[in-house]
């Protein structure tokens, strides 16, 4: 993708540091959480069964998997989206040439897809190296993750364009994203929630992500189940690009 | 094919307010064409038309003879467009943002390499070639920006305000620029709200106001047509210059007021400020000059170009 061209060429600038943070972000959290939390939370039989009969690390690793891939995509899809709108307008420049806003779009998508891919791919890596992983299958967790990554990434694209003011990623922070991560099952299983506030864990992608990878991860994929997790999470970025498609045309060439 | 740009009734409205009106403009191949006009007369919403990156609402306008809502994308590989604000990338080297520029034209990496070598010459940016942009100075970056809308060989070349915020050497050194690239056949299209601008660059022009097109021609013919000669302008003191416009209002063809001044159109500028202090009248400053493009527009429009 040509439009593609502008943000790889940014991030062959930046590539070092995210590097580093893409491990090191993983180690940390599985050091504290997983190990530190984990041998606590593992001296307890009964949580043992609850977690599906791995211990903590093994269970959470997945689940912070999917989350890390989450995020990265979709802050990819928040300031950068509004600045090449307002900021240093580098959508602008592209709708002079002969790319539609469409490929804009495209073209940005493709390399939230990319850093989706390699945060993903470091993650595992770190995975086994803390042994928290059961079956090989987990080489599939990263475009299962990536693919969770970009159904939130592709509709907060759409959503990000249409910004006038900054107010609205923190509200999108603060009442979408942050509870997601902490709620969506990726630290403890969603039917620890009180049954009246579980739909709302399971209609979020993220959800349907990190049971995605956590079956991968430990090598027990119910087939039908995996469908619909895959199903929904394809809607999601579907739904988003269709959206993303519309406003990015609406706003770039009124 | 006669003209590169064709408009016929061209309209934009935005809901109820309406940016262009109906305007009719020809523009042929190697002439430098001028929308002068005040913030707000509908230059840049026509100059998104023209570039393609505007849905027209109404009326008729053909670019290279294509349409631009069936053909955006190809008229837009051939043309070249600085837009109002700069839209460089500041985090990247004044090199990176030609080639990358390049890409979105599909040029291969080869050409645009090339192309880019030969433009920061012309640019007179080959020796920051590696600099950051954003340690660019401003005349610099508009340089930049618009040695990169050069970077497909265009054959129009749309300048939305070329010189908006640059000082006065700034703008001197992109009049120079761009005056070599209409000598190259290069068509130029270009807004301004600075009427120096307009006939330092502009073959022909049309003066815009309020999505309406009020004069056509050229520089000269406009200031032929709709102004005298010379004028004279008095500056009295504050708020004495409308009592004052009264008493001179004979001596010139036409008067007009300006909170700071008198405008007296003259086809004879010393003969009537000689006039003015015969009657025993004494402005704090008198200056006579030609007429320009502002006192065209001030007729046109009753308005100053930059209020």
């Amino acid at each position: 993708m040509r439009a593609t061209a502008h943000w790889t060429t940014m991030y062959r600038r930046t590539w070092r540091g995210s590097v580093f943070s893409s491990f090191l972000r993983p180690l940390l959290f599985l050091a504290a959480i997983g190990i530190g939390l984990g041998s606590l939370v593992d001296k307890n039989a009964a949580i043992g069964n609850r977690l599906g009969g791995v211990d903590y690390v093994t269970f959470l690793a997945p689940g912070l998997l999917a989350m890390t891939t989450l995020m990265v995509a979709s802050q990819e899809a928040m300031w950068p989206v509004n600045g090449a709108v307002r900021w240093d307008r580098s959508y602008v420049a592209m709708i002079n040439s002969p790319l539609t806003p469409h490929d804009a779009m495209i073209g940005h998508l493709v390399y939230m897809t990319f850093r989706a891919v390699t945060v993903g791919a470091m993650f595992v890596v770190v995975m086994l190296l803390f042994g928290a992983v059961k079956s090989p299958l987990v080489v599939l967790a990263i475009p299962a993750a990536t693919l969770c990554g970009m159904a939130v990434a592709a509709p907060m694209a759409a959503y990000s364009v249409t910004l006038t003011s900054d107010g609205g990623f923190a509200a999108v922070n603060r009442f979408v994203i942050t509870p997601m991560s902490l709620f969506a099952g990726a630290f403890f299983p969603v039917s620890q929630l009180p049954a009246a506030i579980r739909p709302l864990a399971y209609i979020t992608p993220m959800w349907h992500g990190v049971e995605l990878c956590r079956d991968l991860a430990i090598g027990v994929v119910p087939l039908w189940a995996s469908i619909g997790h895959v199903a929904v999470l394809v809607a999601f970025v579907m739904a988003g690009v269709s959206a993303a498609s519309r406003l990015y045309r609406k706003v770039l060439t009124p | 094919m006669g003209a590169l740009i064709e408009a016929h009734g061209l309209t934009k409205k935005f809901g109820d307010f309406v940016a262009v009106a109906g305007i009719d403009v020809a523009v042929t191949s190697g002439e430098a064409f001028g929308f002068l006009g005040p913030n707000g007369a509908g230059k840049s919403s026509t100059m998104r038309m023209i570039g393609c990156t505007s849905p027209r609402t109404s009326g008729e306008l053909r670019i290279l003879g294509m349409d631009p809502s069936t053909h955006g994308a190809q008229i837009r590989a051939r043309l070249g467009v600085v837009p109002q604000d700069d839209t460089l990338d500041t985090e990247l080297t004044v090199l990176d943002n030609l080639l990358i520029y390049g890409r979105y034209f599909d040029l291969s990496r080869k050409v645009t390499r090339k192309r880019a070598a030969e433009l920061l010459e012309f640019a007179q940016l080959a020796d920051r070639a590696k600099a950051m942009v954003q340690t660019l100075s401003g005349g610099m970056k508009r340089r930049l920006t618009i040695a990169r809308a050069l970077i497909n060989e265009p054959d129009i070349l749309l300048l939305d305000e070329p010189t908006t915020g640059l000082d006065p050497q700034a703008r001197h050194v992109l009049w120079d620029r761009l005056y070599r690239l209409k000598l190259q056949g290069v068509t130029l299209v270009l807004t301004t709200h600075y009427m120096d601008e307009a006939e330092q660059l502009c073959d022909r022009l049309v003066v815009m106001d309020k999505g309406r097109i009020a004069a056509e021609g050229s520089p000269l013919e406009l200031i032929a047509d709709h102004s005298s000669r010379e004028v004279v302008e008095l500056r009295f003191a504050p708020d004495e210059n409308e009592a004052m416009a009264d008493k001179v209002a004979d001596l010139a063809e036409r008067v007009e007021v300006l909170p700071d001044r008198v405008l007296l159109y003259t086809a004879d500028g010393d003969e009537a400020a000689e006039a003015v202090s015969r009657r025993g009248l004494q402005p704090e400053t008198v200056l006579v000059r030609r007429s320009t493009l502002e006192d065209v527009f001030l007729r046109l429009t009753g308005r100053t170009l930059v209020d």
